[in-house]
């Protein structure tokens, strides 16, 4: 009887593995897909990326190993670029020469992803941007080789300014870091702002970095404007808030910034952060399919994600599926493959990417918890509108990405 | 003076340099390590021979990748043509900003070019064709003279190597001239050397300019291997790390800053991936371990130990 058993268990797995066989073997470069995390692990920006976006790369290759039964090996690399764009482009160019990796993910700061996306495009491998925000990445730099999935400063500023000017806060004043960054931020915000019928006040420009923003919040305070606008980032923006907190400023004038994270709020405190405004491209507590992944993220890393490391999940788990459908990991097939097929899972629902690498997909406009509403840790956020994704990102028409006008 | 060592040197040097890349070492960390050691050479040349600290060498390497690196994107210059830019940009940034700054001697020196070059980084960070705290991308290594293809790593590495060797010789070659000795008596004692009847301001201006051209050549080549220029180049942190190559290869000697090069990046490129940000504290610290226990630095060690000048 036991001799049977195991003769039939034999055959059922010599049966099984004639059926997985002949379905078509993927064309490896290496024999094995080499994905590289190439993010801030130590820095100002680890928050938001760092080892979560590891973590989320990881679950993105167990899951996919597991509903897929193990079509091919993975590998995962993963450096620090120290936020330093030839930190970046050395590393990546390394990976690619010497390591074979075939994919490049997150890329938090946009001198970084900028630096990395002519190398990739050079030695034709995929870039994934998910952690910068520059929307230069879809624009004048983009190539056909990237894709860029979570947010850019489009999604987040336009998407901040058109709502809440439509919520009332119709004069604005900005408060600006001195340079290009900071300035775009600005100008595409303050564009939105009078197209709809706002006003903008006035701005003041602040040096980056600063630590003093006193005299230039009560500039601010004094120009009466409804809503502060926060054209900066990272600390000058939770800085800027402290301070707005600490002179009085908020709850009398709302703050909008136009670069943040939920782990801004949750360093910042609801306490300080309350009423504010923003924009994301994702939040854990939207709906039933956010808060299952978000859960099982929260199991391994103890904190919530933000939207880039949910992007690196999901952005990894479409770059893998490309890669088994087109049956090869050779950059060009594998890119056309993800453009093809929609993105539908927690993160995007009908997501679409653009001929330029940009993923459209629908954003949130959210507005900060006062401690009084939050239920528990990490609600922090009402989610006062969506953004439907046509609106979320530069038309077509207006682009400066070259790949758009063919 | 017996020079049969420094002949030695040379040969060790060059064998290196040619076998490196033929025994396994990935060539683009070698090419960021020749780049380097030209700038700390450079560096050296007015600190180690001239007794002038510099503390804001970085304003050169930066200017000189930017230029070259928007000659060759923008402008479509050739590569070789691209580098001649950015180095003469590099001169003569170094001879405005030598001419203000040798009016001071000592500290005052250094915070001159300190102010300076934290000015120039703040102009690279409004101005348009530097991308500012993006960066300048994607310039395209092209083919030298036209004929030699660049984005082949072999041949790029070649071109840096003989770049470097051009700089390191032509340094070597001004250190032990009539107008070296000079700077070197100018390093000893100044009111002697004016008592002599030099123009030291003269030397002093001139030796910069050098300086910042050689400089200048180590940044533009360095654009052309990671074909981009970031602010990276002109933050104060860059002017500190070639005074810290250049001490820990050892101040003075003629070999010390390409060793300094050579372990500081190499140490860099090793711990990156391990500790991130704490690179800068390890280099802090080596630097505290050099100036309490080995001020020489390593090549003036072994110097001391060989009873020769290296």
């Amino acid at each position: 009887m036991k001799k049977k058993l195991m003769f039939m268990a034999i055959a059922a797995a010599f049966l099984g593995m004639a059926a997985v066989v002949p379905a078509q073997q993927a064309k490896l470069s290496g024999g094995v897909v080499k994905i590289g995390i190439l993010t801030d692990l130590s820095g100002l920006y680890s928050d938001l990326s760092g080892q979560g976006s590891l973590v989320a790369a990881r679950m993105a290759i167990d899951d996919f190993l597991k509903q897929e039964k193990n079509p091919f090996k993975i590998e995962l690399v993963s450096a620090d670029h120290q936020n330093k764009g030839d930190v970046a482009s050395n590393k990546a160019r390394e990976w690619f020469e010497r390591d074979g990796v075939d994919m490049i993910g997150d890329l938090v700061t946009s001198s970084t992803a900028l630096a990395v996306m002519p190398v990739a495009k050079e030695m034709n491998r995929v870039t994934i941007v998910n952690g910068a925000a520059s929307t230069n990445i879809t624009g004048k730099a983009c190539t056909d080789l990237n894709v860029h999935y979570a947010y850019d400063t489009f999604a987040l500023a336009i998407g901040t300014g058109r709502a809440v000017v439509k919520q009332g806060g119709d004069s604005w004043f900005f408060l600006t870091a001195d340079y290009a960054f900071g300035h775009s931020l600005e100008k595409d915000t303050s564009d939105v702002v009078t197209a709809m019928g706002g006003k903008v006040l006035g701005a003041v420009r602040h040096p980056f970095p600063g630590t003093d923003f006193s005299s230039f919040l009560l500039k601010a305070q004094a120009s009466g404007a409804k809503v502060i606008g926060l054209a900066n980032a990272g600390t000058d923006t939770t800085n800027s808030i402290k301070q707005a907190a600490e002179f009085g400023i908020t709850p009398k004038q709302s703050l909008a910034g136009l670069l943040m994270f939920i782990t801004d709020v949750h360093s910042l405190s609801l306490k300080t952060a309350g009423g504010m405004y923003l924009t994301e491209g994702f939040y854990w507590d939207f709906s039933d399919a956010t808060r299952a992944w978000s859960k099982r993220f929260f199991d391994q890393h103890k904190r919530m994600p933000t939207m880039v490391q949910a992007g690196i999940y999901s952005s990894t788990m479409h770059y893998l599926k490309a890669v088994k459908d087109a049956g090869t990991d050779e950059a060009k097939a594998v890119v056309r493959k993800m453009k093809d097929t929609p993105v539908n899972d927690f993160f995007a629902q009908n997501g679409r990417i653009r001929e330029d690498g940009r993923l459209l997909h629908d954003f949130y406009l959210l507005q900060v918890k006062t401690p009084a509403e939050s239920k528990g840790p990490w609600d922090y956020y009402h989610v006062r509108q969506v953004i439907p994704a046509a609106d979320a990102a530069i038309p077509a028409a207006k682009s400066e990405c070259p790949l758009l006008k063919k | 003076m017996n020079t049969g060592h420094m002949r030695w040197g040379f040969i060790v040097l060059i064998g290196f340099g040619l076998l490196a890349p033929v025994a396994g070492i990935y060539p683009t960390f070698l090419m960021k390590c020749w780049c380097f050691a030209l700038f700390a050479c450079a560096f050296n040349l007015l600190l180690g021979y001239t007794g002038l600290l510099s503390f804001g060498h970085a304003a050169f390497l930066s200017v000189a990748a930017y230029v070259t690196g928007h000659a060759i994107r923008s402008w479509g210059f050739g590569p070789e043509w691209g580098i001649l830019a950015g180095t003469l940009s590099a001169g003569a940034l170094g001879y405005v900003f030598g001419s203000l700054a040798i009016r001071r001697a000592g500290i005052y020196f250094a915070m001159i070019t300190l102010a300076l070059a934290q000015m120039l980084y703040f102009v690279w960070l409004q101005m348009k064709f530097t991308g500012g705290e993006d960066g300048l991308q994607g310039v395209p290594r092209g083919a030298l003279f036209g004929v030699i293809d660049l984005s082949n790593n072999t041949n790029l590495y070649y071109l840096v190597f003989v770049i470097f060797l051009a700089g390191f010789s032509l340094i070597h070659r001004v250190i032990h001239s009539p107008f070296g000795q000079v700077l070197q008596a100018i390093r000893e004692n100044e009111p002697r050397a004016i008592s002599l009847g030099y123009d030291v301001d003269r030397y002093k201006l001139v030796v910069f300019v050098l300086s910042a051209a050689l400089s200048g050549l180590a940044g533009a080549t360095k654009t052309l291997v990671f074909q981009l220029a970031s602010l990276t180049d002109a933050h104060w942190h860059m002017s500190g790390e070639v005074v810290l190559m250049t001490l820990l290869g050892g101040l003075g000697t003629v070999f010390g800053p390409v060793v300094g090069a050579f372990v500081i990046i190499g140490l860099q490129n090793q711990l990156a991936d391990k500790v991130g940000s704490w690179v800068q504290v390890i280099m802090g610290l080596i630097f505290v371990i050099c100036v309490l226990i080995f001020r020489r630095g390593i090549v003036g060690e072994l110097g001391r130990l060989l009873k020769r000048p290296l």
